[in-house]
């Protein structure tokens, strides 16, 4: 393949980043949001064609003659060389899941591109303060997110994954002059640091004891006969455990070091992607504008860390216990997300939990793949759920913003019974609460069941675990939908405008992403990306997803949803006490669910208490009166030395004589007195 | 043995050193003092010419007694009304002045008197440095003249000059 | 008689005493230089005198005398500018005033 078009795939982004940030404020606000968006539909363009091209051009560099899809790495530029085996490379490696996040990433930031035209600005059509602004970080955001998924080593992708997190930064806290903002995006780009510590750590270890950084020498072999090319082989996976074995530390603390690698880069997937206990930030971060909430956190960088556990994946099956730890994780995290998710006022909040719940999900799924059943389906389910996650989640939070820029507020209880004044809003929400709770045949019940299915082959605690919190998202979701849409008569207040439904900028996205919610989750996944590239099924067709599943666990499924479903029905259709009254038979559990199950105290005391009052005070102490006493003490004595001698140099010309001349007499008089 | 004349000519010649040194410092008139310190200048010429060095001695009364006493009447007159006396000295810092003046007389006549034996050697003979002699002397480059410290003094002396102007001179 | 060494180091030792009284004991700054011409000439003859007796026909003291009678011109003269200076600045020539170097 052409290096032009993945060369143009990242440029693209980041030329714009440039102009746009250097020569916005020069720009009309129009032009500047017309360039942006026109370069990020270039860009979609051209990773439509990669993807496309990956997927069925059946060219021998990326399929093999036995079907297999391969890894193509198209260029591999050295970038930094400090010796010869530590060396930094920057390259584009295309696989089945690079290919799949070349769709995902370019067709969310498209339509947020889209989309934010018409949100930011307000309803006199007057563009925000810092619009160009918004516009740069969006493409910096884009460019370093696609830098981050076709990563040919770790260390580049380590790189890349600083930038989202910077981008993401700067985003959250895009209106810095609210301090809610600035302080939800210090905390966010405070925890992912520390998560990011444990992922260098684990970098560092990897590479010291394979001595390589890229992914391909970790999980891959190269395909004879073509250079650039790679076969994801289990049997590399096992030498690099046997190089971690055979060395002189495997074990540390009671586990490998390997296991330890592991856990460590999982830490940094943990805090990128909002696993407990590193999830604090992310209800924080929808302090940002909701086009952001949507690109960043919701569908793209949240799923990096899903993304960097799929990219090691044949690692981490070589140690079962770093992979029961992101099963025990990702359980953890998916169901406390939901209990929260069912008490949130705040809309974005609802489904910021819901983003931290349905990740989780493409965390269990990984941590529960294995080859033996059904070809490692948890791994291609995982990536299904990653795909269309991001459509519908992406749809959900559009759709939020829609509501919250029509009603000025981010609280249901502003909103209520906005069906008839919204219509199209209202249809698209209610598609992406259909495909979230896995409706057949919406996208969300596809991945979900497979998700099921592979919890299911894996153990039937996780699998009945993992159902539990389906239902509770499908109740959580079908809660805010009818309390957005229905509850009671909306009330407009005199002197306003009825909401309506916004300018064609703002809804073309939703019914986009909603027509892709409706057919999403028939895209052939188990052909297009599996683990080591071997399709699942012989066939490829618009139902094959529907003939290989498994009918037992998607009924169940289904079932559970549907009670769900109907269960907030009764309760949330119409005004009734209902709600109240279960609220107040469980005062307690209901208390914790909504206070987050006080996760932010928590840190807060550990944080305020324990560090700062116990290793940071006495450290200031110390500092302020060891340290700069020292010095301090230094310069008052040089200074009341230099004041009480002062007098020595007072110009007067007879003092110093009469010092002189009682020196000179006193060294005559003792030369006298020696001589006598 | 020196001749009577010689001896009346010393003890004039040290009498007034000592008595016009000491009205040099003691008087309150700022302008007799000048006139006391010309006299005591002309008394240390008059010793240069009883110790056989002419040059030095007509050096002396031409740079000190012309040159730098004019100069002290001068700026004299200029700084402070002529017959106006200083107030008188406090008591204390009379009494230090006196303390170190004699302090200093004790400790280097203690010093003259208890080490050197040469003290008390007669005049040797000796011929008077004719011109000639002081000329090369000041003019040579050899060992013992003094071509090069005469030069610096010139610099100096024009250094002093400029200087001189520059401060002194009205802005 | 033999007028030795020590009559004339004598008198040029209480010229050098006057000097240093009147050096610390004055306040005017005309007056103090004068004192300090005293003792300048109360070397001066020292150096003289101790050529005489002990290096007769030499001429080193001598000449150290002629330089230093030069250099004390010099200073003399560039001091009395200083102070004619200070002088027109304020009104004042007392030592134990002038402190500052400017101003």
């Amino acid at each position: 393949m052409d290096i032009t078009l993945p060369i143009l795939i990242l440029s693209i982004p980041l030329f714009m980043f440039l102009l746009l940030g250097l020569l916005g404020m020069k720009m009309s606000h129009k032009l500047a949001g017309t360039l942006g968006t026109l370069g990020m539909g270039t860009v979609l363009v051209l990773s439509y064609i990669t993807a496309f091209t990956y997927f069925f051009s059946g060219s021998p560099q990326f399929i093999s003659a036995a079907g297999e899809r391969l890894q193509a790495v198209i260029f591999n530029q050295t970038w930094l060389q400090f010796s010869d085996t530590l060396v930094i490379k920057l390259g584009f490696l295309l696989d089945p899941i690079s290919a799949m996040m070349l769709v995902v990433i370019p067709t969310i930031s498209f339509m947020v591109h889209l989309y934010s035209l018409g949100y930011m600005r307000d309803h006199h059509g007057v563009y925000e303060h810092g619009f160009q602004r918004f516009y740069a970080f969006l493409s910096l955001f884009s460019f370093s997110m696609l830098g981050l998924v076709v990563a040919t080593n770790i260390f580049q992708m380590y790189i890349f994954w600083e930038l989202v997190g910077a981008s993401s930064y700067l985003l959250i806290g895009f209106y810095y002059k609210k301090p809610s903002a600035v302080s939800a995006s210090k905390k966010a780009f405070i925890v992912t640091r520390f998560a990011d510590l444990g992922f260098l750590i684990g970098i560092l270890v990897l590479s010291y004891y394979t001595g390589t950084f890229d992914f391909m020498s970790l999980t891959s072999v190269p395909v004879d006969g073509m250079a650039d090319v790679y076969h994801v082989s289990e049997n590399t996976a096992v030498a690099v455990k046997g190089i971690f074995q055979s060395s002189a530390a495997p074990m540390f603390m009671g586990a490998s070091v390997m296991t330890w690698a592991l856990v460590l880069i999982f830490m940094g997937g943990m805090g990128k992607s909002a696993m407990m206990p590193l999830h604090i930030w992310l209800p924080d971060a929808m302090e940002g504008p909701t086009p952001v909430s949507a690109l960043i956190h919701a569908a793209t960088m949240v799923v990096a860390g899903v993304y960097l556990v799929a990219r090691l994946f044949p690692l981490y099956l070589m140690e079962e216990a770093a992979l029961n730890i992101i099963v025990v994780v990702g359980a953890l995290t998916a169901f406390y997300a939901a209990m929260v998710a069912c008490t949130q006022i705040d809309i974005k909040r609802v489904l910021a939990f819901s983003t931290i719940s349905q990740i989780a999900f493409m965390m269990v799924s990984l941590g529960v793949a294995r080859p033996e059943f059904h070809h490692g389906i948890g791994y291609m389910a995982g990536m299904f759920h990653l795909f269309t996650h991001a459509m519908f989640k992406a749809l959900l939070f559009l759709c939020a913003g829609a509501l919250i820029h029509a009603i000025g507020s981010n609280d249901y209880t502003a909103m209520h019974g906005l069906r008839k004044y919204m219509p199209i809003t209202h249809i698209t929400f209610l598609i992406g609460c259909l495909a979230i709770a896995g409706i057949i045949p919406f996208a969300g019940f596809f991945s979900k069941d497979e998700i099921l299915t592979a919890c299911f082959g894996h153990s039937i605690v996780w699998y009945v675990w993992m159902s539990v919190v389906a239902g509770l998202t499908a109740f959580y979701m079908f809660r805010l939908y009818y309390l957005i849409f229905w509850w009671k008569e909306h009330h407009v207040h005199e002197g306003h405008h009825a909401p309506h439904d916004q300018p064609m900028t703002m809804t073309l996205p939703l019914i986009i992403l909603a027509a892709v919610s409706c057919v999403a989750g028939f895209v052939p996944f188990g052909n297009l990306v599996t683990w080591n590239g071997k399709p699942m099924y012989d066939s490829m067709g618009f139902f094959t997803n529907l003939q290989h599943l498994d009918w037992s666990v998607a009924a169940i499924s289904l079932a559970v949803a549907i009670i769900a479903i109907a269960i907030a029905t009764v309760m949330y259709r119409k005004e009734n006490p209902l709600p109240d009254k279960m609220a107040n038979m469980f005062p307690r559990l209901w208390d914790w669910c909504y206070h987050r199950f006080y996760w932010d105290e928590l840190y807060m005391f550990i944080t305020h208490k324990i560090i700062f009052g116990c290793i940071s005070r006495p450290i200031a102490w110390f500092d302020r009166h060891i340290i700069d006493g020292t010095m301090d003490s230094l310069a008052t004595i040089t200074n009341k030395a230099s004041y009480a001698i002062r007098g020595l140099q007072s110009g007067k010309v007879q003092m110093y004589v009469w010092i002189y001349l009682a020196g000179a007499l006193l060294l005559g008089a003792i030369t006298a007195i020696c001589l006598m | 043995m020196e001749s009577v004349g010689s001896i009346i000519m010393y003890l004039v010649i040290a009498l007034s050193i000592i008595v016009f040194s000491v009205l040099t410092v003691t008087t309150r008139k700022i302008l007799r003092s000048a006139t006391y310190l010309l006299f005591t200048l002309f008394a240390t010429a008059a010793l240069y010419f009883k110790l056989d060095y002419e040059f030095l001695g007509a050096v002396q009364i031409a740079v000190y007694a012309g040159g730098i006493v004019v100069l002290f009447v001068f700026s004299i007159l200029l700084t402070s009304h002529p017959g106006h006396s200083s107030e008188r000295l406090v008591s204390r810092r009379r009494v230090l002045g006196i303390i170190a003046a004699v302090a200093t007389f004790i400790i280097a006549g203690y010093a003259l008197l208890s080490r050197c034996t040469a003290m008390f050697a007669s005049l040797p003979e000796m011929e008077n440095p004719t011109m000639h002699k002081i000329g090369e002397t000041l003019m040579g480059t050899g060992i013992g003249q003094y071509l090069l410290p005469f030069e610096a003094i010139s610099v100096l002396l024009l250094a002093c000059i400029i200087g001189g102007v520059a401060v002194a001179r009205k802005r | 008689m033999d007028i030795s060494m020590i009559y004339y180091i004598v008198p040029s030792l209480i010229m050098f005493c006057c000097g240093i009284y009147g050096f610390v004991t004055r306040k005017n700054m005309i007056a103090m230089l004068i004192s300090l011409e005293l003792m300048l000439n109360a070397v001066d003859i020292n150096f003289v005198v101790f050529n005489r007796y002990l290096f007769p026909g030499q001429l080193e003291g001598m000449f150290f005398t002629l330089f230093a009678i030069a250099i004390a011109a010099a200073e003399t003269a560039l001091a009395i500018a200083i102070i004619i200076n200070l002088f027109r600045g304020s009104k004042n020539i007392d030592a134990t005033e002038i402190n500052k170097l400017k101003d």
